[in-house]
């Protein structure tokens, strides 16, 4: 097993710091966690790419990309994820371990000190964040939110939850609307960024060959000039527990597809006042998870309505999502049996291979991640903004130990809140 | 079975030929708790006409994906994929041009899972009613892809690129193509191209090498059986039939795609190294840390979705570039332009051996996926060439090499661009 450890390192700066010696790359994060507001989505959204763009010592990309370069094509990326109200902004970066290199060249503490400049000393003038480099990173974020809709899967969801969480943050979507980016200013943007360093949380995630003494140390001097006022509490994202009011919203819109996109929208109501994290994950598998799940097997395998159908549960809002391209003429049948489906698993009828199928699935997929650095960075993040405690080992013995009857406890406490379905058709109907 | 070390790398490889022919390889990965197997053929999207038992076969598009989709289904009833999946494997398999994998990673069981993976992939049973179910869950995914501006807008590119090869066409075809499909149509294919001569079993983690191959060759017994001759599409000339294609579509800001025609056909360590000098030569002319590259996007002529890619597959190989940007045009002149500089003055000698170092990064961080490594080692098999090699060419391109591909390839003349527009604009 790999070695964790997690340190504080600096005030409100932790480490997780996951040592192993098999992976031909190292793989280091930094990211910020913050609300994701309304307010905030978009400027949260551009200042990875707008920090991205150049430092004091590499004020362009170009000389930024030479620096990167010379440390064998290593990649540090802007990342934005949204986990339920928490933004987590910051970058991402991967690296081949230096054992692979001819000359023993130290590329842990080169990625870190590149990083720590993004962070600390972007490329600026008067003060303030270049003008350039805003204004031609909100024209890409302009951009990159227009091109949501080229995506049609992703789109309908975007939709979907937009609907189902009106006038709520979580409804925003990561990027921000259309009218706050365009309201990204070098003013507003500086004033957030220097919000963000000085008041922000900082998680950093190692993994690699480094011993994490070394790795704290490369971090600390990387970010040796990170302001940071009072110890900061993380935000912590606002789990729904509450049941939809009145009757279930449908929505249509055309486009000119072929295929029709439906989204479904649960809301897991009571179940997510005590979470159980380990039930959750193999209910979803056994429901649509999985290729052994009831909506795999039911409405593509035996029915033949779709080519893609997944369910996704959303542990840090407390939503379920059901996803399915279909033919744009079947969408209440395909409705119909994705409702029958679940109501199966609410009345506990799972057969004992159905509930063995989507534990080795959780389980394997845990085990999976585990031997993917990029994969774990994804799984510590959540574990954090969670603020759940067990090892990723315990996780998984935890899945071993659900019953039936835990799931039928979370698919009768879901409830069928919002549909979304884009469907073929000449006109593009607003947004 | 024989060893291989490859000491600059980290790895080694276990590899041998069975008596049926079907050709084994065993890298193992100390440490991991995962293993991956991948049975791969040498049999795609793109072979569309060959010869069996005498005779000539010209299928339609789509056989080799569909067949693909089928060959989970058992003759028991079982679908293996869900049988897999029962154990915790993740299965799943995949369809290229030149190239059928079937394929599962797992972190116990391997052994029931591969015996599985070789039973179901040698025993094909299909049915007239599950061939019609099928039907109707790929013309789901091929609806799917044709919503997809990214695909239309790189299948158009190819049908401007190549006027008679399959591989101007979808690998899944069209639902016109899926209703000339039977159960007969798949059952030749597989006789066909699915012989233990045609394969590459690659496994990664740590299994035992001698295991595995026992195994494979208890399934795969019968070396005799029938092998198709290809007939390949008539060899056309390299330049683009049609030099531009524009679409509209439900998107949110116009993109493109441009690309053209390179050195096909080649085999061997040819074959890489053509590819590695592919992606020398296009990250120093169109990667981010070159002058062009910021210009266009500090002048705002591209953003982040700006890319270029290079693809060398059944017999073909082309290059392409593009994103989303208003003005695709002033984009290829820019990039014809830079091409044409570097062609006259060479790189910056700094800046090559950094686009070397890159390229190396590159080869050495792809080694931590399980796939990647099955599946370069099964196409490194099928091609003739070692993938662990790639150090050691990468080191020997050179500057020329680099050079001398823009200057052949990237000129107006043989670049053709396919635009997709926003239908709202």
């Amino acid at each position: 097993m790999d070695t964790v450890t997690e340190l504080e390192i600096m005030r409100s700066v932790r480490l997780t710091c996951v040592r192993a010696t098999r992976f031909k790359t190292g793989c280091l994060s930094m990211t910020f966690l913050a609300p994701h507001t309304k307010k905030t989505a978009a400027l949260n959204a551009a200042l990875p790419y707008v920090l991205r763009r150049g430092t004091n010592r590499c004020p362009d990309m170009e000389s930024l990309a030479a620096a990167l370069d010379d440390l064998y094509g290593a990649r540090v990326e802007p990342a934005i994820r949204k986990k339920g109200e928490v933004a987590a902004l910051g970058f991402c970066a991967d690296f081949p371990d230096r054992a692979f290199l001819p000359g023993n060249i130290d590329v842990l503490a080169g990625v870190a000190g590149i990083m720590g400049e993004l962070i600390l000393t972007p490329a600026t003038f008067g003060g303030r964040l270049r003008a350039d480099y805003v204004e031609s990173e909100r024209e890409n974020l302009i951009a990159d939110i227009n091109a949501e809709i080229n995506d049609k899967r992703s789109y309908a969801a975007l939709r979907l939850v937009e609907a189902m969480y009106r006038g709520q943050s979580y409804g925003v979507g990561k990027l921000g609307s259309l009218a706050d980016a365009s309201r990204v200013s070098v003013y507003t943007l500086t004033r957030h960024y220097k919000e963000i360093i000085s008041a922000s949380p900082l998680e950093i995630f190692y993994c690699g060959a480094e011993e994490p003494e070394r790795v704290a140390a490369v971090a600390r001097e990387a970010l040796s000039a990170l302001p940071r006022a009072a110890d900061r509490a993380a935000p912590r994202t606002a789990v729904d527990t509450g049941v939809p009011a009145g009757k279930v919203r449908h929505m249509t819109e055309t486009m000119d597809v072929t295929q029709g996109r439906l989204i479904m929208g649960f809301r897991l109501g009571e179940i997510m006042e005590k979470p159980n994290y380990p039930a959750l994950m193999v209910f979803n598998a056994a429901f649509g998870g999985s290729v052994t799940g009831k909506l795999f097997m039911n409405v593509r395998e035996k029915l033949a309505l779709c080519y893609y159908i997944s369910s996704s549960v959303d542990m840090h809002k407390g939503g379920m999502f059901v996803s399915a391209g279909i033919d744009p003429d079947r969408e209440s049948e395909v409705e119909e049996e994705i409702l029958r489906q679940l109501d199966a698993i609410a009345r506990g009828e799972l057969e004992p291979w159905e509930l063995e199928s989507a534990k080795r699935g959780v389980i394997s997929s845990i085990r999976s991640a585990l031997d993917d650095p990029m994969g774990l960075e994804s799984l510590y993040l959540d574990r954090t903004i969670l603020g759940a405690r067990a090892t990723m080992g315990e996780l998984a013995a935890l899945c071993e130990e659900v019953t039936a009857e835990e799931l039928a406890a979370v698919a009768r406490s879901a409830r069928l809140s919002h549909t979304y379905f884009l469907t073929s058709g000449e006109e593009v109907s607003g947004r | 079975m024989k060893k291989r070390e490859f000491p600059r790398l980290g790895e080694m490889v276990w590899q041998e030929e069975l008596e049926s022919g079907l050709k084994v390889a065993v890298v193992p990965k100390p440490g991991y708790g995962k293993s991956m197997a991948m049975l791969a053929v040498d049999y795609g999207g793109a072979d569309r006409s060959f010869e069996l038992d005498g005779r000539r076969y010209d299928i339609p598009a789509g056989v080799a994906h569909f067949l693909e989709h089928k060959l989970f289904e058992q003759e028991d009833g079982v679908n293996a994929l869900t049988a897999l999946s029962e154990r915790g494997a993740n299965a799943n398999a995949f369809t290229s041009p030149d190239m059928t994998a079937y394929h599962f990673e797992c972190s116990d069981m391997f052994f029931e899972d591969l015996e599985l993976l070789l039973k179901f992939v040698a025993s094909p049973y299909f049915t007239d009613e599950s061939v019609e179910r099928e039907r109707a869950i790929i013309a789901q995914e091929i609806r799917m892809m044709e919503d997809d501006p990214d695909d239309a807008m790189y299948y158009a590119l190819l049908r401007c690129l190549y006027g008679n090869s399959p591989i101007r066409e979808n690998v899944a075809g069209t639902v016109e193509d899926l209703e000339k499909i039977t159960a007969q149509t798949l059952y030749t294919c597989h006789r066909a191209f699915y012989t233990p001569s045609n394969m590459t079993l690659v496994v990664v983690g740590n299994q035992d090498p001698g295991r595995v191959a026992d195994m494979a060759g208890e399934v795969f017994r019968d070396s005799l059986a029938p092998r198709a001759r290809r007939i390949p599409p008539k060899a056309e000339e390299p330049f683009p039939v049609e030099s531009r294609t524009v679409r509209e579509m439900d998107i949110g800001a116009p993109m493109f795609l441009a690309g053209a025609r390179t050195a096909g056909g080649l085999r061997g360590r040819e074959s890489v190294r053509h590819e590695l000098v592919a992606s020398i030569a296009l990250s120093g002319l169109l990667g981010s840390a070159s002058g062009l590259y910021r210009e266009l996007y500090d002048r705002g002529l591209i953003n982040e979705t700006f890319g270029y890619d290079f693809e060398n597959t059944a017999g073909c190989a082309h290059l392409s570039f593009g994103g989303e940007t208003h003005a695709p045009d002033e984009v290829c002149l820019r990039v014809f332009e830079a091409a044409a500089d570097i062609a006259a003055r060479g790189f910056d000698a700094d800046f090559f051996e950094r686009r070397r170092k890159t390229t190396l990064g590159g080869a050495i961080r792809a080694l931590n996926s399980f796939e990647s490594i099955c599946y370069n080692v099964a196409a490194g098999t099928f091609a003739g060439y070692e993938y662990f090699d790639t150090p050691g060419i990468i080191d020997a391109i050179t500057q020329e090499e680099a050079r001398s591909f823009l200057s052949t390839y990237l000129t107006p003349d043989r670049c053709a661009v396919s635009v997709v527009n926003n239908k709202k604009l």
